[in-house]
């Protein structure tokens, strides 16, 4: 599988990403690199292996159903790059 | 069932419809965070750094949301899976501040599973549940407060969510309506998610296509997101099958497409086109490790599983007499079957179904009351019932009887016994007034000898009135007759 410009500019679009009309071009190279990189797995035989399903082989923690944590405005909005009537501010979305 | 078929000058056509259903889980704290899940309170006050997507803060599943996803998937009839995965799915929006959303995408927690619905004409249909899975919910974005900027409350960010896709099942509006009906009095008896669709608590998306009569294809069909009442969901199926045949018989294509239900006008526009359908690109989530039950964790949650709504509706036709419609009607809402069921011990259940159904329910509707606020109380609703079966009183007085009871909450017993409103059954007594009924209306006497026997009713009526209402009606109607054909 190889990555062509077009899907360099969807991948980027789709991730809110501005890849100027230059780096398109090395952009794809560097795609495609990956993309060999991991083709080259395909080459070993796993029939015999189970999947992988998560690096840190452990059972799912869960947490009991307490309130823990809340009441902390101020700190949330802090990082807000406007924030107004204690709600985030955003340019208007309208769908 | 009577079909639901759009019969135009070019042809008969039919509707295919699926849901697919959001529903806000019900417990405290949200389901990958500490935090509250309070409606309704300040702005952004019920928001943790994970709920606000702060870099490093890393989810924790909420055991209850697992646990109220399970209840509601046996509540579906459906399968458990034992294993299941949470997934990223991908997309830009101001109030998801992660820019994904944790949800289940491959292996849902609830697979297969089945609804029966009640329709008006008696019958009832099962609709296919397709699956069932568990993911957060998005903040809430407010557009009015500013002309120029939108406002983001995070407040539900997070809270636990669980949604659940039906099987293109749905051949006509009533049969979607009685669907959410039934699905809302689950969840309600379960008590895994309010169900209020006007808050927001429980929201549904509307897929809609439409086949010539007869016909087994799928056509393309349109998505209604988020129609927020069970009525504007029928509204939205009827008006938007009609828009997909005028399409086609017009000679075009409908377009695959989302559109948003405007509920002033009952008609659908577009919202967004294919071309620019989200691409969500989903992928395992890498700070959850799958989700994995055990039997016996699946059966302990079957054990507490309580009587559902058929349950009880059959129960209460076959072990209490009661008809269909009543037994759907009494068992919609847990509460008001618990207080039938409480209202019947020991008495006449399907009398105290007629009483719960005509005046009980005009009152509490006259007064703008919940059944848990009833001034009458399933006790004393049982006792005034009894009083009629031993014939206390009569129905008439009863219906009195209750105008006190529904103003003061007094136990009927007290009040007719105060009021002296016991029933007359002494003959005699009885006799006595038709006696004078008759002395006092010669003229109508003569009448009902020459032939006009009808009359027989109108010296009926006049002994209750004179009795106050109290003579017993079946006593008074006997004995009439005896006397004016002596």
């Amino acid at each position: 599988m190889a990555i062509d410009n077009e899907t360099v500019k969807r991948v980027a679009f789709l991730s809110r990403l501005k890849v100027e009309d230059d780096k398109i071009e090395p952009t794809k190279e560097e795609f495609n690199k990956i993309l060999q990189w991991i083709e080259e797995l395909n080459e070993i035989n796993t029939d015999e292996v189970e999947p992988l399903i998560s690096v840190n082989n452990v059972n799912l923690r869960m947490r009991n159903d307490e309130i823990t944590t809340g009441n902390c405005r101020e700190d949330i909005l802090k990082n807000a790059p406007s924030a107004e009537y204690d709600y985030f501010a955003v340019p208007k979305v309208v769908e | 069932m009577a079909e639901y078929i759009i019969e135009t000058a070019k042809g008969k056509w039919e509707v295919v419809v699926g849901l697919e259903i959001h529903c806000q889980i019900i417990s405290k704290s949200k389901i990958f965070s500490g935090a509250s899940t309070e409606f309704g309170d300040e702005p952004n006050t019920n928001v943790s750094f994970v709920d606000a997507g702060m870099p490093g803060m890393l989810p924790t599943l909420n055991k209850e949301c697992v646990h109220q996803a399970i209840k509601t998937g046996l509540g579906l009839n459906a399968k458990i899976n034992k294993y299941s995965e949470f997934s990223r799915k991908n997309y830009f929006y101001a109030d998801m501040p992660t820019d994904y959303q944790i949800t289940q995408f491959r292996y849902p927690i609830v697979g297969e599973g089945n609804i029966c619905v009640d329709l008006s004409d008696g019958s009832t249909k099962n609709i296919g549940i397709e699956r069932m899975h568990i993911e957060q919910d998005a903040g809430k974005s407010i557009h009015d407060l500013s002309p120029t900027k939108s406002f983001i409350d995070l407040n539900r960010a997070g809270v636990g969510l669980m949604e659940i896709v039906t099987k293109p099942d749905f051949r006509s509006p009533e049969e979607a309506g009685a669907f959410l009906r039934k699905l809302r009095s689950i969840l309600r008896y379960l008590g895994t998610c309010d169900g209020n669709m006007d808050e927001g608590s429980m929201r549904c998306d509307v897929n809609v296509s439409v086949r010539p009569y007869g016909s087994n294809e799928f056509r393309t069909r349109c998505e209604m997101k988020n129609v927020n009442s069970v009525k504007f969901v029928m509204q939205a199926i009827e008006n938007e099958a009609k828009r997909h045949i005028e399409v086609y018989e017009n000679g075009g294509t409908v377009e695959q497409e989302t559109r948003q239900f405007d509920p002033s006008t009952g008609l659908t526009k577009v919202m967004r086109k294919k071309e620019f359908a989200h691409d969500y690109r989903y992928f395992p989530e890498p700070d959850l490790p799958p989700l994995i039950l055990t039997d016996e964790y699946i059966d302990s949650v079957k054990n507490e599983m309580i009587e559902l709504p058929d349950a009880k509706k059959q129960r209460f036709i076959e072990k209490l007499g009661l008809t269909a419609y009543d037994a759907m009607v009494l068992c919609e809402n847990k509460e008001v079957a618990d207080f039938f069921e409480k209202a019947a011990a020991g008495h006449d259940a399907k009398k105290v179904a007629n009483w719960m159904m005509s005046d009980f329910f005009a009152m509490l509707n006259k007064k703008h009351l919940e059944i848990s606020q009833s001034p009458v109380s399933a006790e004393n609703l049982g006792a005034l019932v009894e009083l009629i079966s031993k014939e206390v009183i009569s129905g008439k007085i009863a219906k009195d009887v209750f105008e006190i009871m529904s103003e003061t909450g007094e136990n009927p017993e007290k009040i007719v016994e105060e009021k002296g409103l016991k029933q007359v059954t002494d003959t005699s007594a009885i006799e006595a007034i038709i006696e004078k009924v008759i002395a006092d209306n010669p003229d109508n006497v003569a009448a009902y000898k020459n032939g006009k026997t009808n009359l027989a009713g109108w010296f009926v009526g006049q002994t209750l009135k004179l009795s106050q209402g109290k003579a017993n009606p079946q006593i008074v109607n006997k004995l009439v007759k005896e006397k004016l054909d002596n």
